[in-house]
């Protein structure tokens, strides 16, 4: 049966769901080194939906596509141990500060020097913004429709892609002709475990970065084996206009990041002892708060 | 001057809360800036919509009245939307942050190469320096919002760019009618000039909307849960201490993150924003995305065994202790004390 030929956009993300007390210095800024780095969470729904398609389209070929720092190679691996077949690091100095707009582009003009797909597939958002932008962007960046939403993709029939959306106060199915951009709710099934042949097989793929600094006497094994070679691209490597990358391309700048300092209100503290609940309730009841 | 423009959702030919709130709020930018409050209804069977929108202070109001465009889809009111900004030049044009106005601004802010920031807890006019280029912008629309795991405030502005665009979720602004009477002008849109066939390649196969049953914003009295409640088991001890003071359950991200309960009840930036007449925190700790949701709130209770919790800050009465202990306290001195 005829496969398909997929794209995940996928980031690596602090785990912002788990800050701690050490996430920020003692001068106010983000301790970044005191947050795991974490495969964004909605794009693991979104592999997921792209796994189970190619689970009824046995020839189809998914690949994850990321732009961030030299680490970020980690989730390009973490998407092959759970059946992605390869993947592309999108890095360079050039991106730095991009915002929404600018990452769209540089993630659009690298789709458009792949060219060859069937479906652009991403998690609704990531949670270091939560913004849900660079989806539609890419989407409108490349001229495709996209179907935003997603929680399960239905069929895939005359070119077609029938898939159900959850929006805030219901579902909607619709059908949208391919290439399209889908992007995944985090409601959608979660992703399947690490495999673990594609563990073995994949454990040692790095990036040409990564391999400068590993161990001299494997170096044959990446001539030998080229699925161990994990594409890098830079700026170079996409055609850019540079005025649109990064802080340059970035249309919105941040003007001010304040910490935030709380002023109590100076609430009235009180135990949990039988005596004083009681008086609380009394309180709120005699103020009509309550009852 | 360019005006303000607020992109009025619609469902079932009913214009979204958020959308009154919005316009309610572009109308007092409108008013700062000297400049023109417009906005665009899309949809099909929209006669006397405007009746709805000019109290808000609307002087211009856009109809794109078409069979094709409802319910909701992105390309035909990408669109619309993207030549009617080409055509008008807003300076500022703000969407709900809602399943249809994230799905449409970042669409719409990509065509025109305009910035775009989601989710804004605050939008304030104000200057700003670019002290590298020596130039000074006047009156730029500021978009604050939490970011960074709410140990941050960013204020967000687009000085070159425009429409300076922003995405606002339901509740964080407040609806109020300016006049009544208010009178502004429609334009109706020659639909088949702003869009083509290739924009309704997407088909609406099957569509099944519901009201939510959870209704927490109209709430007087909220108990909502955080991650510190520790299990989906003690969440049920809030809904029995809303059910006997005849409130509702919310949560924070975390608890919802952790499945102790639904989206739906989601306090905060990325939920619902309230302001119940008492709010009962139990083990959340307050980060400021949840903050931001319910600080408003007139009275504010935190149960928390940390005394140091962010959310103690806010709260008019603190508890120091187990909710799994307190909770049942506090039903049993309600129903001995209340008549």
């Amino acid at each position: 049966m005829k496969g398909y030929k997929i794209i995940v956009l996928a980031k690596q993300v602090p785990d912002t769901r788990n800050v701690g007390k050490d996430a920020m210095k003692a001068d106010g800024t983000v301790n970044r080194a005191a947050l795991a780095a974490i495969f964004n969470p909605e794009d693991l729904n979104a592999l997921e939906q792209a796994l189970r398609i190619k689970d009824t389209f046995p020839g189809t070929t998914i690949s994850i596509l990321t732009m961030g720092p030299g680490r970020a190679a980690e989730i390009i691996r973490e998407g092959m141990f759970r059946g992605a077949d390869d993947g592309i690091l999108l890095t360079d100095r050039a991106f730095a500060g991009s915002d929404t707009l600018a990452t769209s582009y540089a993630i659009g003009q690298t789709l458009k020097k792949i060219k060859d797909f069937d479906i652009i597939i991403a998690g609704r958002q990531a949670i270091d913004g939560d913004t849900a932008q660079v989806g539609p962007q890419v989407a409108e960046k490349l001229g495709l429709p996209q179907v935003t939403y997603v929680e399960e993709i239905k069929s895939i029939e005359n070119g077609k892609v029938i898939a159900k959306r959850r929006l805030e106060s219901g579902v909607e199915v619709v059908s949208c002709p391919m290439p399209l951009v889908i992007t995944v709710n985090g409601t959608a099934p979660d992703c399947r475990a690490r495999n673990a042949r594609l563990l073995m097989k994949y454990k040692h793929a790095k990036t040409v970065s990564e391999l400068q600094n590993s161990n001299e006497d494997y170096l044959h094994l990446y001539n030998e084996r080229a699925y161990l070679n994990i594409p890098e691209w830079s700026v170079n490597d996409i055609e850019s206009a540079s005025s649109e990358l990064g802080l340059t391309g970035s249309p919105t700048k941040v003007k001010t990041i304040e910490n935030v300092v709380l002023q109590s209100k100076g609430a009235k503290v009180i135990s949990s002892a039988d005596i004083d609940i009681e008086e609380l309730m009394k309180d709120l009841i005699e103020s009509h708060t309550i009852g | 001057m360019n005006s303000v423009f607020v992109y009025c959702e619609i469902e079932d030919g009913q214009i979204a809360e958020v959308s009154l709130e919005l316009l309610t709020k572009g109308r007092s930018l409108a008013t700062e800036l000297n400049c023109k409050l417009e906005a665009i209804a899309i949809g099909h069977q929209l006669t006397e919509i405007e009746k709805v929108v000019f109290p808000y202070g609307v002087d211009v109001l856009y109809v794109a009245d078409d069979k094709r465009l409802a319910p909701y889809t992105t390309l035909p009111h990408t669109s619309i939307v993207v030549k009617l900004f080409e055509e008008q030049k807003p300076q500022i044009a703000l969407m709900g942050a809602s399943s249809i106005g994230r799905d449409l601004g970042p669409r719409v802010s990509s065509a025109l190469h305009s910035g775009l920031t989601a989710d804004c807890t605050s939008l304030v006019i104000g200057d700003h320096e670019d002290k590298k280029q020596s130039k000074v912008y006047e009156n730029l629309l500021y978009q604050i919002r939490p970011a960074f795991g709410g140990n941050i405030i960013a204020t967000i502005i687009n000085p070159d760019c425009r429409p300076q665009m922003a995405t606002v979720r339901e509740g964080v602004m407040k609806k109020e009618f300016l006049d009544p009477k208010y009178k502004g002008k429609v334009v109706t849109l020659d639909v088949s000039k702003y869009v083509s066939d290739a924009d309704f390649v997407v088909e609406i196969i099957e569509r099944h909307m519901e009201k939510s049953k959870v209704n927490i914003k109209g709430a007087g009295i909220i108990v909502a849960g955080g991650y510190g409640m520790g299990s989906k088991e003690n969440f049920r001890l809030l809904y029995e201490l809303a059910e006997v003071l005849g409130g509702e359950v919310g949560a924070s991200r975390a608890a919802v993150d952790a499945g102790y309960t639904d989206h739906e009840r989601q306090i905060g930036q990325t939920g619902i924003t309230v302001r119940p007449k008492l709010y009962i925190a139990c083990g959340i700790s307050g980060q400021i995305q949840h903050r931001a949701g319910m600080e408003e709130s007139a009275q504010i209770i935190a149960i928390n065994t940390d005394p140091e919790a962010p959310i103690n800050m806010v709260a008019d009465y603190v508890i120091n202790g187990d909710v799994s202990e307190i909770i049942p306290k506090m039903i049993k001195f309600y129903k001995k004390n209340s008549k």
